[in-house]
């Protein structure tokens, strides 16, 4: 059997890692777009961004890489697939036969009109973008983040904790407001007003303009970035900025698909599986993939790294033949404020919010969120410990009752 | 099988216990993982080896 996979970053390489433990002998080879397997993201937006000795880890080093025994066509992108001949196509005008094919192609930063990557305009997306924020951070450069889901958060986060003048611009109302809902959201908004950071919410960038002079008496460190530019915004504001870092969420790599007969609406639909919908033989992993999950009723996509790691335990599991249904409980977790903030399972647009331990304002919490009385999510800032007997009651499907019922709290 | 887990390392995420319950439980002190079965027997080695590919600290090792 020949398997290919697309995309040598997680969801990639550990479909692969888990093939061969399942002892399966597959010839296998790896498409990928970067010249080397990519490296572990989740602390590029934490912890490196403040320690100046911090090296981004691959996710697997040469000789357990050597061990997988995988032909490597790395420096390629993948540019189409044909379904019907069951072949892959590179740029090098290369054309690779598959039996089984693994789309884990990711997703990319998206990229806003204007704010095209470019010295003094970047992403957060490789170790080398991370090392050019924490460079500008470290010489207390003014940031402006454009987005106000958890990577600006965090970035915003660390940059007030290293003396940096930072702005959050963001179209929504409060940060991180699809993730957390819109009262949890409104709670973390006014800890990062709390912490300096200007936020500037509901509106969005106009554009960017250059050569805006550094105010006069401002002292500047060595090294900060330098040509100041200015951001304008929607409400006619100006924020100036030695560094913008958009962080205005991802897209899924689905472009090379066009035309395969997929359905790309967003990500690759799948099955419970994550074999992809109406083609055989090709299955999906990671940001790229959309898929049916039990607990929810609609598809859906999830860019957690946890998500990315099981959802590769999955494909592997069904390429051998196992039939294993993809129903992990969704977390994410985020360090940002001095604080850890997990959230396990989804909180819906409409939950109502239910504080089992402490408030909106204290220095820990854990709240319950949830309707018609169902459980939908828990989620913690600072409180790894306190949540755990929440954890477990979102894991058994119980009704927010019981969680309710456990904190002492009359529904 | 056996796996390991560095409670220099670990910063209590849990998402070892929700992928293997049968071999990580959490410490009602600290939420750090704790193992429970060792070795672990062969059909909980798939869901142990899940356990160790998806912690987010690396603080879990499999030998």
């Amino acid at each position: 059997m020949r398997i290919v996979v697309v995309g040598a970053s997680l969801a990639g390489v550990r479909t692969i890692q888990a093939l061969r433990r399942h002892g399966c002998d597959a010839q296998v080879t790896l498409i990928g777009r970067e010249p080397g397997i990519a490296c572990d993201r989740p602390p590029l937006s934490k912890g490196f961004l403040s320690d100046p000795d911090a090296a981004a880890r691959p996710l697997l080093g040469p000789e357990d890489l050597a061990k997988l025994e995988v032909t490597m066509i790395l420096g390629r992108s993948a540019t189409d697939l044909a379904p019907a001949e069951q072949t892959v196509g590179t740029d090098s005008g290369e054309r690779i036969g598959y039996d089984t094919l693994v789309i884990a192609t990711g997703s990319s930063p998206r990229l806003l009109p204007g704010l095209e990557p470019r010295p003094g305009v970047q992403v957060l997306r490789t170790g080398a973008d991370a090392a050019r924020i924490r460079d500008a951070l470290s010489a207390r450069a003014r940031v402006v983040v454009v987005g106000g889901g958890f990577i600006g958060a965090e970035i915003a986060s660390t940059g007030r904790r290293m003396g940096c003048a930072v702005t959050v611009i963001e179209p929504l109302p409060a940060l991180m407001i699809r993730g957390l809902g819109p009262a949890l959201s409104q709670a973390m908004t006014r800890r990062h007003v709390l912490a300096g950071t200007d936020l500037r919410l509901g509106v969005g960038v106009a554009g960017l303009e250059s050569g805006a002079p550094h105010p006069a008496g401002a002292a500047r460190e060595p090294g900060a970035a330098s040509g100041g530019q200015a951001v304008r915004l929607t409400d006619g504001a100006a924020v100036l900025a030695d560094l913008v870092v958009v962080a205005a969420g991802a897209v899924p790599e689905t472009g090379w698909l066009r035309g395969s007969g997929l359905d790309l609406s967003d990500g690759v639909l799948c099955d419970g599986l994550l074999s992809a919908a109406g083609v055989p033989g090709v299955y999906a992993a990671g940001d790229v993939a959309r898929w049916r999950h039990p607990r929810y009723a609609d598809p859906v996509r999830m860019e957690h790294w946890t998500s990315a790691i099981e959802q590769a335990a999955v494909v592997a599991a069904n390429i051998c033949g196992q039939g294993r249904t993809h129903d992990a409980l969704p977390y994410v977790w985020s360090d940002q404020l001095g604080g850890r903030l997990q959230i396990f399972g989804r909180v819906q647009p409409n939950d109502d919010v239910h504080y089992v331990l402490g408030d909106a304002s204290s220095d820990a919490f854990v709240a319950i969120t949830g309707g018609d009385g169902r459980l939908n999510a828990v989620v913690g800032f600072g409180a790894v410990r306190e949540l755990l007997p929440y954890r477990k009651l979102l894991l058994g499907g119980a009704p927010l009752s019981a969680a309710l019922g456990l904190a002492g709290t009359s529904a | 099988m056996q796996v390991k887990v560095d409670l220099d390392v670990c910063q209590g995420h849990g998402v070892c216990h929700m992928s293997a319950p049968d071999v990580f439980e959490l410490s009602p002190e600290d939420g750090h993982s704790i193992v429970i079965v060792d070795p672990v027997p062969p059909d909980l080695q798939d869901a142990a080896q899940l356990g160790v590919d998806s912690c987010p600290e690396r603080a879990i090792s499999a030998e």
